[in-house]
């Protein structure tokens, strides 16, 4: 026990001694965090727009002024011709144009019905399609608004929405518990990974072989700093998120960091069988860097796993990202406690006992 | 160029490629990681939604309820599953097995007769806030579809006064697949051309076969040169697998010119190593060349590229901070000339920019390599 504890003490050490894996554990996480919580986002503001409106009447003025008053839609041009919108979507001035027809006015006094035309810019889809929604629900207010005023008859039916855990849809609160993961594996996966891999490199593993020391006791002793530390990166990273972005936390700690050992011990075990094949610790940085892409791609970290083939969904089962992604958003969120996450809890588990087994045994079986 | 130093280059471009064919680090990230990276982003990763899990509560079924049903069923956006309570589905909803509930309260089909706006209550799972928003925007559309069908079976056609009529431009039926391959050449080519350089460059540095390359008759020119012109074919390698994938396997449309696309590649390309060599000049240590070359290369490119991401919609600061991002640039030459085709207004801005970091980078590796060697 106490040489396990000597072993451990020494990894930390070595790993808090050196001036530049001291920044690497502190400095690039916290900037990322800061520069990704504020830059990825799925939430359209000011979607810039121009109008084309040939109408002269009041009813078209009215329904402009409605979606130029949205907090989404920025009115930046309006204009004239139909040649004029080309050039506007095009260069990526507007996403997006609406026209209004010269009897947009008349047709809807005279009870016709009429159209309201927009175009916009496909290039980039997710805002494209978010865009289109968010028209559509202005313009179901105006058109039930119209009816009401207008004598007009109601619709039988009326859909009323309401969002469960994030009344108001900020994809923040769904990136930034995701960077708690994100970040926690990454500063993991690196520092166990070139653990062993710099022992290697100054030929120091083979002497830690040929100590009393069991195969077994290296691996708790090497295995033991990364959970420390990616507890440590975790918490700060949790209070950042609580303190600074106005994350609500409302599910159990306790349920967070049960959720937070399980899944360091899949990163910790990853790592040292990244650690353990690689020969230089050039070679176990980009291992890392060659597992964190995918891991984080095929995570759910801002794609859904749902919509994905189902090959790769099923691929994405290996993946312990994906599981600790359902327990942290469950945990801030929707307010989870120990129950609904048990079916995320035992794969974690698994992966990092198979990943640590199979770590140790490389430890014996690969030899330079 | 004198027979010499065309000798010398020729000797240099053939060690360097030697060296990058042997290791297997850059085996992996010159062709395994690009090669993953292209099957995720083409066939794993998508950012439009179907089949999504909801349930359906029923208290009091009749006609009009079933119709509505139907409708659900046959939209290729939802899987319904009826529960017989409300409570059933809200468990359900936190358990995570669906994600929304479409509820008809008992009294639904007396308030349609009625004709006063029966309620239909609605309940999503806003964890994820992308896919709620696209979720209330497909179940408007299943709402309003069967509205229009209703009301048209109960002989009285719904008005509605203003429709949308919407077009979209340069990607129609809005495949996410489409926004996101293009964007993907950038990523790769950041890889190749920054992390690598930045990496096997610094290994030289790190074990001072840099300087005995100096004692050489090698000119400082010669050396940079035949160090860049491997990767910068490794990187145009990569650029044109990328591009044949996309527009072959992937079905993405290519509406530009082909050269325009490999012009602003190889300007982009340039870029990358001179930020590769810059990085690996300024370090000299391969553990911290792979950090910098990570943090200020490729997450950059990923995230404050528009690659995912749009810029529009991130706060001023940091709309400021992705100027300096030069995969901010090619990424809008590459969404635009895929799928919209060659905009000169789009074009040479962005290229005169790429030009701009690429003199800034060269005059910098330029003199940072020269004030060391001396």
């Amino acid at each position: 026990m106490w040489q396990i504890l000597a072993l451990a003490l020494k990894e930390f050490l070595a790993l808090v001694r050196d001036k530049r894996s001291r920044f690497v554990l502190i400095g690039p996480p916290i900037a990322q965090l800061l520069v990704f919580g504020y830059a990825a986002t799925f939430d359209l503001n000011h979607v810039s727009v121009a109008v084309y409106n040939e109408d002269p009447g009041a009813a078209s003025r009215a329904l402009i002024g409605h979606i130029a008053g949205s907090p989404h839609f920025d009115l930046v041009a309006r204009i004239t011709h139909d040649a004029e919108i080309a050039p506007l979507v095009d260069q990526r001035r507007v996403l997006l144009v609406l026209h209004l027809g010269p009897h947009f006015s008349s047709d809807l006094a005279a009870g016709r019905g009429t159209r309201l035309q927009a175009i916009l810019d496909g290039r980039n889809s997710n805002t494209a399609t978010l865009a289109l929604g968010y028209l559509r629900s202005i313009l179901t207010d105006f058109n039930r608004q119209w009816a009401k005023d207008h004598g007009g008859p109601a619709p039988p039916a009326v859909l009323q929405m309401r969002a469960w855990y994030n009344a108001s849809l900020v994809s923040r609160w769904f990136i930034i518990p995701g960077i708690v993961g994100l970040l926690t594996l990454v500063v993991t996966l690196v520092v166990t990974a070139l653990s062993v891999a710099r022992e290697r490199e100054a030929g120091t593993f083979d002497q830690l072989l040929v100590t009393p020391l069991r195969p077994v006791q290296i691996l708790v002793g090497k295995a033991l700093p990364g959970m420390v530390i990616g507890t440590l990166e975790a918490s700060l990273i949790i209070l950042l998120a609580v303190a600074w972005f106005d994350i609500p936390l409302r599910g159990s700690l306790g349920a967070l960091y049960a959720g937070l050992l399980l899944f360091l011990l899949s990163a910790v075990g990853i790592g040292l069988m990244i650690s353990a094949i690689a020969v230089t610790q050039q070679q176990a940085v980009l291992g890392a860097f060659l597992f964190l892409v995918p891991a984080v791609i095929l995570s759910g970290f801002a794609t859904p796993i749902a919509n994905m083939p189902p090959l790769v969904q099923q691929l994405t089962l290996i993946d312990p990202l994906r599981y600790f992604l359902v327990v942290v958003r469950g945990v801030f969120l929707e307010g989870d406690g120990f129950g609904l996450l048990l079916d995320q809890y035992w794969p974690m588990a698994l992966i990092g006992l198979c990943a640590l087994s199979l770590a140790g045994w490389l430890f014996r079986h690969r030899m330079y | 160029m004198s027979p010499g130093s065309r000798m010398r280059l020729r000797g240099m471009v053939r060690k360097e490629s030697l060296q990058i064919l042997r290791d297997p680090s850059s085996i992996a990230i010159a062709f395994v990681l690009p090669v993953v990276l292209l099957f995720l982003f083409g066939y794993g990763v998508s950012l439009d939604a179907r089949d999504i899990p909801v349930g359906l509560v029923v208290e009091q079924p009749d006609a009009a309820t079933q119709s509505l049903v139907a409708a659900f069923r046959r939209s290729r956006y939802f899987r319904p599953r009826t529960f017989g309570s409300i409570q059933r589905a809200e468990r359900a909803l936190a358990a995570r097995q669906i994600d929304g509930i479409v509820w008809l309260r008992n009294d639904f089909a007396r308030r349609l007769l009625a004709g006063g706006e029966a309620p239909i209550a609605v309940r999503v799972n806003g964890v994820d806030a992308n896919q709620a928003h696209l979720t209330e925007g497909y179940l408007q559309g299943v709402w309003l579809g069967w509205l229009q069908r209703y009301a048209a079976a109960a002989g009285h056609p719904l008005a509605i006064p203003v429709r949308i009529e919407h077009r979209v431009w340069f990607n129609a039926a809005l495949i996410s697949r489409f926004f996101l391959v293009p964007g993907l050449v950038a990523i790769i080519m950041t890889l190749i051309g920054s992390l690598l350089t930045a990496m096997v460059i610094a290994r030289e540095w790190e074990r001072g076969t840099m300087e005995a390359m100096m004692v050489t008759p090698l000119h400082i020119r010669e050396v940079l040169a035949g160090k860049l012109i491997p990767y910068f074919v490794l990187g145009m390698g990569g650029m044109a697998f990328t591009v044949a994938l996309a527009v072959w396997q992937f079905d993405v449309p290519l509406r530009g010119s082909l050269w325009l696309l490999f012009l602003s590649g190889a300007l982009f390309m340039l870029v990358a190593l001179g930020m590769g060599l810059l990085i690996s000049i300024v370090s000299r240590n391969q553990f911290v060349a792979g950090q910098i070359a990570i943090v200020v290369t490729f997450l950059p490119a990923f995230i404050l590229s528009g690659f995912i991401f749009d810029i529009g919609s991130m706060p001023a600061p940091i709309q400021l901070i992705t100027h300096l991002v030069p995969a901010r640039y090619f990424v809008a030459i590459l969404q635009t000339l895929f799928l919209a085709g060659d905009l000169p207004r789009v074009v040479i801005p962005n290229l005169l920019a790429l030009l701009v970091m690429g003199g800034i980078f060269a005059a910098l590796v330029r003199r940072k390599a020269h004030k060391r060697l001396e």
